[in-house]
C-alpha cells in the first residue's frame, strides 16, 4: 500500500479570481511604514536598540491599514494596492529618492509610486540621515574594501541597503505551541534571570522586546478578526458571509493559540510569513518544508472528515496566492540582480525525515499541483531528491517542470547532507535541510545562514591579473606583476590565487561590517524568537542567537575562468599559438570586433579625469568626441586580422560543458579558488563563511561591467551563470553539460551551486519523456551534483536563438523522433518549429 | 580477459554522428551511433550524408564539414560510456543506426557486442537490407531491433527507395522467428507515398502477424533534412512536402489500433 495518495485535486474558480485580481494593476509603493516606524523611533530614542525596534514593530502592526481582498480565506496583507511594498528607511533610503521619477519606468521590475507617497517617504527619510545600517557598514570598512566594491569585483548589496531575510523561523512552532508558547518561554527565562548575570542587561531588553514583537503580531490578527466580522455583517452574499465569519473566528485564535484545524495551520503560517516580513525588509524569509510541518493537521481534518482534499488542496492554493502579495523595492541594480519581484520564498518538498526515511506525503504532492494552479513565482518551489525518493514525487515534479514555469528545482540529499556534516552540523539536524531563497542550504528554525551575503564576480580577479591590479586608470587591487613576462602557466594560475585570495579577504571585510552594523542598528526580536536558540542565549539573531551562524557570499562565472586559464593553458603555453601579451593586447581591443557603448563611456570617463587632474576644463564637447572615437575606431586591417584569428583558436578550443576532462578538472580547479579560501574565515556572530555558487540574475549586469576575457567573451557580455557552462559553449547535450558540472566539487560549496539547463517541451513529451527526465536529473545527482533547475525553452526563446544564434549554439529541439541543433536549421524550418512550440502540437 | 582486451575493440568502421542524449530511439536515455553508408536512397532521407559510404564535405551555415570518420569501437565506447550513470537509471543504452548499419557488420556486430559487455541496453534501426546469415551475428547481442517497413507494395517501395523491398520484409519475418530480440516496427508516414489508410494499414497487418510483435511506431514526415541537401548541393526530393497533420496520424494510430493487436506510437 502507498503511503500516500497523489490523486490530483481539480482547482477551484476562486483561485482564477484571486490570481487576476492580484495582477489588476501595477505593484505600488506604500508610505504608511516608514511614516510609523519613523514616528516611533522619535519617540523612543532613550531606549536601547532592541527595545525600540520591538515598540516600532508593535507600532507598525497596531496602525497599519489592514484590508481583507475579495474572495481571500487566507488574510493579512502588507499593503492596500495588491502586490505593493513598504520601505524601509532604517535600512538605507536615498537611492529610492534619487530613482522616484525613474522606478516606474524601469526596465526591471518598476512599482509606481505616487506624487503624495513621494512627499509622505520625503518627510520622514531625512529622521535617518546618519541612523540607517548601510551608513554604519561604510564607516566600518576597510579603505580598500570599498575601493574594491567600487571597482566591481563584488558586491555586497543584499544586506548593505536592506534586512537580512535569508531564514527558515519555526513555523512548526507556533503552529504547534502558538505565540503564547514562545511567550511563555521567554517569560519563563524572564524570570529565571538574575541581576547579577553579566549580560542581564541585553538579555532582559531581548526577552522583553521578544514579547512585545509576539504580542504585536497576535493582535495584528485580531484586528483581522475583528474586520472580517465587521464584513460579514454587511456581506449580502450568504457563502461569503460564512467565510468572513470563519475568518473572524480563525484569525481570534491564532497566531496566539496553538492551530486546531488545517486552515487554522494555514492562517498561522500566513501571518507568520507576514509580519516578519514587516518587521524586516530581507527577502528569501522562505517557508521551508511546508508539506512537513502541516502534514498533521491535514491528516487529522481528513480523518475527522471535517475537511475535504479539495477543500484542503484550495486552502494551499490560497497561501500560494498570498505569497505573491508580498513585494519588495529594490535599488535599480539589485533589481537587475533579482529580477522578476522575486522575493525568493523558497519552499521544499519531499526529502528525508530526520530518522533517514522518504518523507513524502499527500502534501507533497498538493504543493507542486499548488505552484501548477496559480502559475505565479511565489513561492519558489523545490523538491529534495535522494535515493529512496518516491518516483511517483519526481514524476509529478517533472510535470510541472513540463509546463515552462521553471519550477521545482531539484536538490540533491545524497550531497547536500554530507556538505552540511562537513561544516559540524550534526546529521539529524542536516537530515532537516530546507532551501533559502536560491538554492542554500539551512537548518530550519536553527540557522542564520546570511545566504546570498554578496556577489563575487571570479573574472574581475582574472582581469586584474592581465592589469596587474590596475583598473580604468587606478589602482583597484594588488599587483602580480606583469603579464607579459609570465613564462608558464603555473606562474600565471599563482597570479590568479594572488588576486583571488586578496579579493575574498576585502570580501569578507565587507560581509563583516555589514554584519556589526546590523548587530547594532537592526536587532530582530520577532524574527529571532521563532529561531533556537536566541531566547535560551537571551540574545537576537544578529548578534549570533543562532545554533549555526554562517556567512554564505556566492561566486560566479566558473565556466569564464575555467575556460580562460584553459586558453592560457593551451594556446600560450603548450601550444605557443600566440602570446601573452598578444593575448592581453587582443582583449583590451575586444578582439577586433569592435567597442560598444559602455567602452566609450568609460574611455571618455577617463580622459576627462586626466583632464581634470591637470587642471583643465572637460566639456561636454570632449566627452562627446571620445564617445565617438571609440565608437567608429577602426583597427588596421592586418592588426584587427590577428585579433580575430586568436578569437577564432580560441573559440574552437574544448570548452568547459562538454564533458572533456582535462577542462572540467580546471574548472574544479577554479571553484576551489573561491570555495577553499572562505571557511577559513570567522564572522562576528560566531560563525564561519561558506561558499556559494550562483548567481541569481547578477551575470547579467555584473558582466555588463567586465571587460573581454581569454575564453573569447566579449567586453561587457553576461558572465556565465552560476555552475553552468557558458551559454552557447555546451555542444553535446544534456548529459555531457551534466557530467562536466558534476565534476565540480559541490560539497565544498555548501552554500549551494545552481545548475540551469535549458531543454525543449517536446523533450519531455509523454510519459516516456517524463521518465527519461527524471533519469536525467537522477544520472547527474548519482555523480554528485547537487542543484539543477529547468528552463523549459518556449516560443520566445526560439525567437532569441534565431536573433543570437551564438548564444544557442547547443540547443537541441527534438519534434517526432528526430533532434537536430536548432541553430543549424535553415530559417523557413526555424520558423516552422516555433509555430510548433507555440501551439504545443506534439506536447 | 578484461574488456580492455577483447580484440573486437579494435574492429574499425566509419560514422558520420555520435549523438548522446537520445530519446526516442530505444527505451531510456541513449547514445546514438550513425553508421555511414546506405543501401536504399529513400527520397524523404533526413540523414543524406548518410547514404554515400565515401567521406564528403557538407557545408552547413556557412561552416564546411567533412562527414565521415573512420573509427575503432574502442574509441565509439570511450563516449558511449560517459553517460552510464543515465543509462542505468534509465535502462537506456547505445542504439545503432545509420545509414544501414548492416553494410558494416563486423564493425555493427563488435559495438553492440560491447554495449553488452558495458551491461547496457542495446538496440539498432536498421531496415534489414543484408543476407540473413549477417543479421544473424548481431541477435546475442541486440536488445531491440527496431525495423523500419515503409511499404508492402515491392514496386512502390522501389520507385521511392531505390530498392524493392523483397529481401527486407523476408528478414523481418526471420527475425521475429528467431525470437532472439525485441521487435518492433517502424514506418516513415511520407506524403504521396504511403499515407493512406490502406498503405499504413497493410503494414500493419504484416506486423501484426509477425510472432512476437506487439509495437508499431508511426514516424511522421519531416523536413529537418532539407538544409543538408543544400549543404551536400543536392536538390531536395520532396520538395514542399508538407508534414502530415497530427489528426491525420491519430486517424491512423486509430485504425490499426482498431484492426490489429498492436499498441500503436506516434514518433519514436
Amino acid at each position: 500500500m502507498k503511503r500516500y495518495n497523489s490523486e490530483p485535486v481539480k482547482k477551484s474558480e476562486r483561485i482564477t479570481r484571486l490570481v487576476q485580481h492580484l495582477f489588476h494593476k501595477m505593484p505600488e509603493i506604500e508610505a504608511a511604514r516608514a511614516e510609523l516606524i519613523t514616528e516611533s523611533y522619535m519617540e523612543t530614542e532613550e531606549f536601547p536598540e532592541t527595545t525600540r525596534k520591538a515598540l516600532a514593530f508593535n507600532h507598525i502592526l497596531k496602525n497599519l491599514p489592514i484590508i481583507i481582498r475579495p474572495e481571500e480565506l487566507i488574510v493579512g496583507s502588507t499593503t492596500i494596492a495588491p502586490r505593493g511594498c513598504q520601505t524601509y528607511p532604517e535600512f538605507s533610503y536615498e537611492w529610492l529618492e534619487a530613482e522616484f521619477d525613474t522606478v516606474e519606468h524601469r526596465s526591471a521590475d518598476p512599482f509606481y509610486i505616487s506624487e503624495d507617497t513621494k512627499r509622505r517617504l520625503k518627510a520622514v527619510n531625512p529622521y535617518w540621515k546618519g541612523k540607517t545600517t548601510s551608513e554604519l557598514a561604510r564607516a566600518y570598512m576597510a579603505p580598500e574594501t570599498i575601493r574594491a566594491m567600487e571597482h566591481n569585483v563584488f558586491t555586497p548589496g543584499n544586506y548593505y541597503y536592506n534586512g537580512v531575510g535569508h531564514v527558515n523561523v519555526h513555523y512548526d512552532r507556533v503552529i504547534n505551541e502558538g505565540l503564547e508558547g514562545i511567550m511563555n518561554r521567554a517569560s519563563s527565562e524572564l524570570s529565571r534571570l538574575t541581576v547579577c548575570d553579566s549580560e542581564y542587561a541585553v538579555k532582559r531588553r531581548f526577552l522583553e522586546a521578544v514579547i512585545i514583537s509576539c504580542n504585536a503580531v497576535c493582535e495584528y490578527a485580531k484586528r483581522y478578526s475583528a474586520l472580517a466580522k465587521e464584513e460579514a455583517a454587511k456581506e449580502g452574499n450568504e457563502k461569503r458571509k460564512a467565510e468572513l465569519l470563519k475568518i473572524s473566528e480563525v484569525c481570534a485564535h491564532v497566531p496566539l493559540h496553538p492551530a486546531r484545524t488545517f486552515h487554522e495551520a494555514c492562517q498561522a503560517f500566513w501571518f507568520v510569513q507576514q509580519t516578519l516580513q514587516i518587521e524586516s525588509s530581507g527577502h528569501s524569509i522562505s517557508p521551508g518544508r511546508f508539506d512537513q510541518y502541516m502534514y498533521p493537521y491535514y491528516e487529522a481534518d481528513i480523518k475527522k472528515g471535517i475537511m475535504t482534499r479539495e477543500e484542503a488542496q484550495e486552502l494551499i492554493d490560497c497561501v500560494w496566492v498570498k505569497l505573491n502579495d508580498l513585494n519588495k523595492c529594490r535599488d535599480a541594480l539589485s533589481a537587475e540582480g533579482f529580477a522578476g519581484y522575486s522575493l525568493f520564498q523558497n519552499l521544499i518538498v519531499g526529502g528525508q525525515t530526520v530518522e533517514g526515511e522518504d518523507a513524502t506525503n499527500d502534501l507533497s504532492f498538493m504543493c507542486l499541483d499548488a505552484t501548477k494552479h496559480v502559475f505565479l513565482p511565489q513561492p519558489s518551489i523545490s523538491i529534495r531528491v535522494w535515493n529512496g525518493s518516491s518516483h511517483d514525487l519526481l514524476l509529478r515534479a517533472a510535470e510541472v517542470t513540463r509546463t515552462g514555469i521553471g519550477f521545482p528545482a531539484y536538490y540533491n540529499d545524497e550531497i547536500i547532507i554530507p556538505s552540511m556534516m562537513k561544516r559540524g552540523i550534526p546529521e539529524s539536524d542536516a537530515r532537516n535541510y530546507s532551501i533559502i531563497g536560491c538554492v542554500e542550504p539551512h537548518v530550519p528554525g536553527k540557522e542564520d545562514g546570511w545566504h546570498d551575503a554578496a556577489f563575487f564576480n571570479m573574472v574581475r580577479p582574472l582581469e586584474m591579473v592581465f592589469s596587474n591590479g590596475y583598473d580604468k586608470g587606478e589602482e583597484a587591487s594588488i599587483h602580480t606583476g606583469d603579464v607579459t613576462k609570465f613564462s608558464s602557466y603555473e606562474e600565471f594560475k599563482a597570479a590568479y590565487k594572488k588576486q583571488m585570495d586578496y579579493n575574498i579577504a576585502l570580501l569578507v571585510n565587507a560581509n563583516n561590517a555589514i554584519d556589526r552594523a546590523h548587530a547594532e542598528r537592526s536587532p530582530l526580536p520577532f524574527e529571532s524568537a521563532l529561531i533556537d536558540d536566541c531566547i535560551g542565549k537571551g540574545k537576537p539573531l544578529q548578534s549570533g542567537g543562532a545554533v549555526y551562524s554562517f556567512t554564505g557570499p556566492q561566486g560566479f562565472g566558473i565556466a569564464n575562468v575555467a575556460d580562460s586559464l584553459y586558453t592560457v593553458k593551451k594556446l600560450v603555453f603548450e601550444e605557443k599559438a600566440f602570446t601573452l601579451s598578444e593575448l592581453k593586447r587582443a582583449m583590451e581591443m575586444n578582439f577586433g570586433k569592435g567597442f560598444d557603448e559602455i567602452t566609450a563611456r568609460e574611455t571618455a570617463e577617463e580622459a576627462a579625469k586626466a583632464v581634470r587632474e591637470k587642471g583643465g576644463e572637460v566639456t561636454e564637447k570632449l566627452i562627446r568626441d571620445v564617445i565617438s572615437d571609440v565608437l567608429n575606431m577602426e583597427l588596421p586591417a592586418d592588426e584587427k586580422q590577428r585579433y580575430e584569428e586568436i578569437w577564432q583558436m580560441i573559440d574552437d578550443l574544448p570548452k568547459y560543458g562538454n564533458d572533456v576532462d582535462e577542462v572540467d578538472l580546471i574548472a574544479r580547479e577554479a571553484a576551489y579558488y573561491y570555495t577553499k579560501p572562505l571557511p577559513e574565515y570567522k564572522n562576528p556572530r560566531g560563525g564561519i563563511f561558506q561558499a556559494g555558487l550562483y548567481p541569481v540574475s547578477a551575470n547579467v549586469p555584473l558582466g555588463a561591467q567586465t571587460g573581454a576575457t581569454p575564453d573569447g567573451r566579449l567586453a561587457h557580455m553576461p558572465v556565465a551563470d552560476g555552475v553552468s557552462p557558458t551559454n552557447g559553449k555546451d555542444l553535446h547535450g544534456p548529459t555531457a553539460s551534466c557530467n562536466s558540472v558534476a565534476r565540480l566539487d559541490h560539497a565544498d560549496a555548501s552554500n549551494g551551486t545552481l545548475f540551469n539547463m535549458k531543454i525543449h517541451p517536446t523533450a519531455m513529451s509523454g510519459e516516456k519523456g517524463l521518465e527519461n527526465f527524471v533519469s536525467l536529473v537522477r544520472g547527474f545527482f548519482d555523480q554528485k551534483g547537487m542543484h539543477m533547475q529547468f528552463n523549459v525553452v518556449d516560443k520566445e526563446t526560439l525567437l532569441d536563438a534565431q536573433k543570437n544564434p551564438e548564444k544557442y549554439r547547443g540547443l537541441v529541439v527534438r519534434v517526432a523522433g528526430y533532434s537536430a541543433l536548432f541553430t543549424t536549421l535553415s530559417k523557413s524550418l526555424q520558423d516552422d518549429i516555433i509555430r510548433r512550440t507555440a501551439q504545443g502540437q506534439y506536447r | 580477459m578484461t574488456m580492455k582486451d577483447q580484440p573486437y575493440l579494435n574492429v574499425k568502421g566509419r560514422i558520420f554522428d555520435i549523438q548522446r542524449y537520445s530519446i526516442h530511439d530505444g527505451i531510456g536515455i541513449r547514445t546514438i551511433v550513425f553508421l555511414k553508408g546506405c543501401a536504399l536512397r529513400c527520397r524523404w532521407c533526413c540523414n543524406p550524408e548518410s547514404q554515400n559510404y565515401e567521406m564528403e564535405e557538407m557545408t552547413l551555415n556557412g561552416r564546411r564539414k567533412v562527414c565521415g570518420q573512420d573509427i575503432t569501437v574502442r574509441e565509439v565506447m570511450e563516449t558511449v560510456k560517459r553517460d552510464m550513470p543515465y543509462y542505468s537509471r534509465s535502462n537506456g543504452g547505445l542504439t545503432l543506426s545509420g545509414g544501414e548499419s548492416l553494410l558494416q557488420i563486423d564493425f555493427a556486430e563488435a559495438l553492440l557486442r560491447a554495449g553488452k559487455d558495458l551491461g547496457v541496453n542495446t538496440a539498432l534501426e536498421s531496415m534489414g537490407y543484408a543476407d540473413f546469415s549477417k543479421i544473424r551475428r548481431i541477435l546475442p547481442f541486440l536488445d531491440t531491433y527496431l525495423y523500419d517497413i515503409k511499404h508492402m507494395d515491392p514496386k512502390k517501395h522501389k520507385e521511392w527507395c531505390g530498392k524493392e523491398n523483397t529481401l527486407m520484409v523476408e528478414n523481418a519475418r526471420r527475425v521475429a522467428e528467431s525470437r532472439r530480440t525485441e521487435l518492433i516496427i517502424r514506418v516513415p508516414v511520407i506524403p504521396g507515398f504511403n499515407d493512406t489508410e490502406k498503405e499504413i494499414l497493410d503494414i500493419a497487418h504484416f506486423a501484426d502477424s509477425l510472432p512476437g510483435v506487439e509495437e508499431i511506431h508511426l514516424l511522421p514526415y519531416h523536413n529537418f533534412g532539407e538544409g543538408k541537401y543544400s549543404g551536400l548541393m543536392r536538390p531536395y526530393p520532396m520538395g514542399d512536402a508538407k508534414t502530415p497533420s497530427p489528426e491525420k496520424m491519430l486517424l491512423f494510430k486509430g485504425s490499426v489500433e482498431r484492426e490489429t493487436n498492436l499498441r500503436c506510437q506516434i514518433g519514436g
